[in-house]
């Protein structure tokens, strides 16, 4: 009789056990997500795994890998990127072509030209994004590095939008659309409304920044209250804008009298943003409002209580739902505020750089604002880095394609290349053999274990 | 949640279900809701105003035979405004059924929910041809020309079946699509052999894929930012390959000999289903063969169940002694490869040479299709032609002149599938461990 009870004792040990097992990891997440609230200031490992909440290899761990890794890895992506750009616009070049062919009489005249035609590819970028030293005037010199500014003002606040978005555990794919129903808007209220100065310009951004959050918030009502999935919901947004879009420039109430090409009136002088350094630069207000959107972001993201209630989300929704967060209406919120931000680029691009709702509005600053994000890892001064460097590729390819020839799509080769090593640390070490050499041993030892345990572990 | 499962409700699917295959709609033991047949219900009050009481009365005509068929069937012709209040009468009875079954606390069956979309698309069709300058199309050739757009889409999304099934998120249909394409035409203009321009383009979905899976399994990087990333990549390489390699000599690099449509005799001369059935191009046979192989290979083989268990729960398949990460890299492969033979669809049949971008956004559709056909391959291959049909409908109606705007037409595939994700098929959902990285241990 009295042996009854040492077994039930176990039993009774072993499930309480498990039970301790899985609020420590819960806790784990908590504790994350309070330590980088209180006073660090190092980015919290939140997000861009949108449902990590399961993820058996703990979050923390992979999202450090994608988000904290450290600046030296960046730097290397960044490079190696470069390298393999290079390889492509070199493996395409025509004197690299016919040296190749004598390549084993004499190898130096091939080496040096494919560093030719690397080099002239990437200085050609170089001046057309930062300094010209060809140019007449000083001015004439630094118009590069403004053309780079203005490119990059709607690459930094989408970017903030799908940054914003991935704190919280959300996968934003949709600033494309955003931008469109951003520009939809603004760009009527620039147009068909004649308000006095400073008032009229006020009421473009604001309508742009209402047409985004409306159309983000609206993922976000989707996502709260169905549990449909943001990024097939931004997907679909994105080309339900487009269309929208396309239709509504071949009605009257946008088309410009007079035109069959889909094309708005230009805005009214009053409704667009001034340019900051005089009128021979296109660099517009929109720059110094990312700039100050960026500080928005900063202070909403480490600051502020919702802020908090975002980051914590993204952690683990299931801890914070429990500690009395409203999982809800975080999610429908922060995606109103990403939309709102990305709906700022609308209105640079309709107030700003173009003066005109054409159905490429968004270009492709929406899906560039992901790897920008992706870039800056989720916090905001490293967005509005990463927006000025993939502005300033995409400034400098126009001048390259016009002085060498190199297509413009080399830059979207090098921006996703970034993007993938930056996302994959190890590998990047791996080429530059920075992996620290206790690791192998370590691995060995892990699939030994796991031989031996017959994988049952 | 186990609790909730040792009190079943009595009208609820048993897990028995499964067996014809939809094994993702399995909603053990959940409430009935009140969304399926409310929003049936809206919908069937929509087709009764706009379809039925607001119709023109003209008569829309349908021809149902081609020139190539041997026998002729007489064109079908409908009044527009009897059609429509006909089949919105039919719609809100289905609605009302489902009403019905809610108060009895249980769910729609399947066959409702898609015979309704079916009658809802036949009321819409007959109003938007009713309401045309020439209120007459030719149905066989909208259905042939339908499931002709749809042969990537259905590639694509099978890509997707694949990948997500054994739980790996595949974004990346599009990139896989265009590399298919590209390498398709340059490999075939090369080697002027169309066949060997289809293997090429297998071989460089799977490449893309194998990216994907590199960078997804054994980086542990997010798979959605993988796949992202991917699309721009595939796009920025193939973008600067035609401009610095195929514009230079588009004769010898982008020139390829197409892919001739196969008739089989006889057989394609059968009104509506010859054209079909019998009268594609070796890629829309594939695709055919493509979508039976997969759904028995995952529903019906050892191999199948293997992969199907990975995708659900790896931690189980692990402990039985399935290699996860192994399975997901070869499945992850095979899909890629399969989406580039849909991206050879592209340059070898529809037009004969590669153009930046030439896919078009169609891996997104594909994306959609694969969630709107539940994680299977038959309900993939189903919403990619009911996909390429709004596709197809959108070109015709834009010729027909129709008071309906193209733009919103083009915009149908997209609306449908947020309606779907948000619920109007019932709660769709994928494989447990979609998007979720194996670490063992």
């Amino acid at each position: 009789m009295s042996d009854k009870h040492p077994p039930k004792h176990a039993a009774e040990e072993g499930s309480s056990k498990a039970h301790r097992a899985a609020p420590a990891a819960e806790e784990t997440a908590a504790v994350v997500s309070v330590d980088t609230a209180g006073g660090a200031m190092e980015p919290s490992a939140v997000p861009a795994t949108a449902q990590s909440g399961q993820l058996p290899g703990g979050p923390d761990t992979l999202l450090r890998k994608i988000f904290t890794g450290s600046g030296m890895v960046s730097v290397l992506a960044v490079l190696l990127a470069l390298i393999i750009g290079g390889l492509l616009i070199a493996s395409t070049d025509k004197q690299v072509a016919t040296t190749s062919t004598y390549i084993f009489a004499r190898p130096t005249d091939f080496l040096a030209a494919v560093w030719n035609a690397v080099t002239r590819s990437y200085i050609a970028l170089f001046q057309g994004s930062v300094f010209n030293p060809r140019g007449n005037s000083v001015a004439a010199q630094f118009a590069p590095f403004m053309e780079t500014l203005t490119i990059a003002t709607p690459l930094i606040t989408a970017g903030l939008g799908v940054a914003l978005a991935f704190r919280a555990g959300l996968f934003n794919i949709g600033a494309q659309g955003q931008i469109i129903v951003a520009g939809i808007l603004a760009a009527w209220v620039g147009f068909a409304l004649h308000l006095p100065l400073g008032l009229h310009l006020l009421l473009v951004l604001v309508a742009g920044v209402i047409g985004g959050a409306f159309w983000g918030g609206l993922v976000g009502l989707l996502k709260a209250r169905t549990g449909a999935h943001e990024v097939i919901l931004t997907i679909m947004f994105n080309y339900i804008a487009l269309y929208f879009l396309r239709y509504l420039l071949n009605t009257p109430a946008f088309q410009r009298p007079g035109e069959t090409n889909p094309i708005s009136p230009i805005l009214d002088p009053t409704a667009v943003y001034p340019q900051i350094f005089g009128t021979q630069y296109r660099l517009h207000l929109g720059f110094l409002l990312a700039i100050a959107a960026t500080v928005l972001v900063w202070w909403l993201l480490n600051r502020s209580t919702v802020g908090f209630e975002f980051r914590a989300v993204g952690a683990n929704p299931k801890a914070a739902q429990t500690a009395g967060i409203n999982v809800s209406r975080s999610t429908i919120l922060v995606m109103a505020i990403a939309g709102g931000l990305a709906g700022m680029s609308g209105v640079a691009q309709v107030a700003g750089t173009e003066k005109v709702l054409t159905d490429g509005v968004a270009a492709t600053y929406g899906f560039d604002a992901i790897t920008v994000a992706l870039l800056g890892r989720s916090t905001p001064w490293g967005t509005f880095a990463a927006g000025l460097l993939f502005g300033a590729f995409r400034a400098g390819a126009v001048q390259m394609q016009i002085q060498t020839g190199t297509p413009i799509d080399i830059v979207l080769v090098v921006q996703s290349l970034i993007v993938l090593f930056i996302a994959a640390p190890p590998l990047v070490r791996a080429v530059f053999g920075l992996n620290p050499r206790r690791k192998k041993p370590a691995r060995a030892a892990k699939f030994r274990q796991a031989a031996t345990t017959g994988g049952a572990a | 949640m186990s609790t909730k499962l040792s009190s079943p409700r009595p009208g609820n699917p048993q897990p028995g279900d499964t067996s014809n295959g939809t094994g993702t709609n399995v909603v053990s033991a959940k409430p009935v809701t009140w969304r399926t047949p409310v929003l049936l219900t809206v919908f069937g009050l929509i087709a009764l105003v706009f379809f039925g009481l607001l119709a023109p009365h003209q008569t829309a005509s349908f021809g149902i035979s081609t020139g190539e068929d041997f026998f002729q069937l007489p064109a079908l012709a409908v009044n527009a405004f009897a059609g429509g209040i006909v089949l919105s009468v039919l719609l809100l009875g289905l609605a009302a059924y489902a009403l019905f079954l809610k108060t009895k606390d249980r769910p729609a069956p399947g066959w409702l929910t898609v015979t309704f979309i079916v009658l809802f698309v036949a009321a819409f069709l007959i109003w938007v041809v009713g309401g045309a300058r020439t209120p007459s199309i030719s149905l066989a050739g909208l259905i042939a020309g339908s499931v002709t757009l749809a042969v990537p889409l259905v590639f694509g999304s099978l890509s997707g079946v694949l990948c997500e099934r054994v739980g790996v998120v595949n974004i990346a249909i599009e990139g896989q699509l265009l590399g298919g394409a590209f390498t398709a035409a340059i490999v075939a203009s090369m080697t002027q052999n169309p066949f060997i321009g289809l293997l090429a383009a297998a071989v460089a979905g799977a490449v893309v894929s194998m990216v994907l899976a590199v960078f997804s399994i054994k980086y542990l990087v997010n798979q959605i930012i993988v796949g992202v990333v991917l699309n721009v990549l595939v796009s920025g390489v193939t973008g600067f390959l035609f401009s610095t390699v195929m514009q230079e000599d588009s004769d010898q690099f982008n020139s390829p000999p197409g892919l001739d449509i196969i008739e089989i005799p006889v057989l394609s001369s059968i009104p509506i289903i010859g054209p079909i059935l019998f009268r594609q191009s070796l890629v829309g046979y594939l695709m055919y063969i493509a979508v039976l192989v997969v759904w028995v290979g995952l529903f019906k083989t050892r191999w199948g169940l293997r992969v199907r268990a990975v995708g659900e729960h790896p931690q189980a398949a692990d402990t039985l002694g399935i290699n996860v990460n192994a399975t997901r890299f070869w499945n992850v492969t095979l899909g890629g490869a399969v989406a580039g033979i849909g991206g050879s669809f592209f340059t070898l049949v529809a037009i004969d040479s590669f153009t930046k971008e030439i896919s078009g956004g169609r891996g997104f559709i594909a994306l959609a299709a694969l969630i709107f056909g539940r994680w299977n391959p038959i309900g993939a291959f189903f919403a990619a032609l009911l996909f390429g049909f709004a596709d197809n409908l959108q070109s015709i109606v834009t010729i027909i002149g129709t008071p309906v705007p193209s733009q919103f037409m083009a915009m149908l595939p997209y609306l449908v599938t947020v309606l779907a994700v948000a619920g109007l098929v019932g709660k769709s959902r994928g494989p447990a461990a979609s998007g979720i990285p194996y670490v063992k241990g």
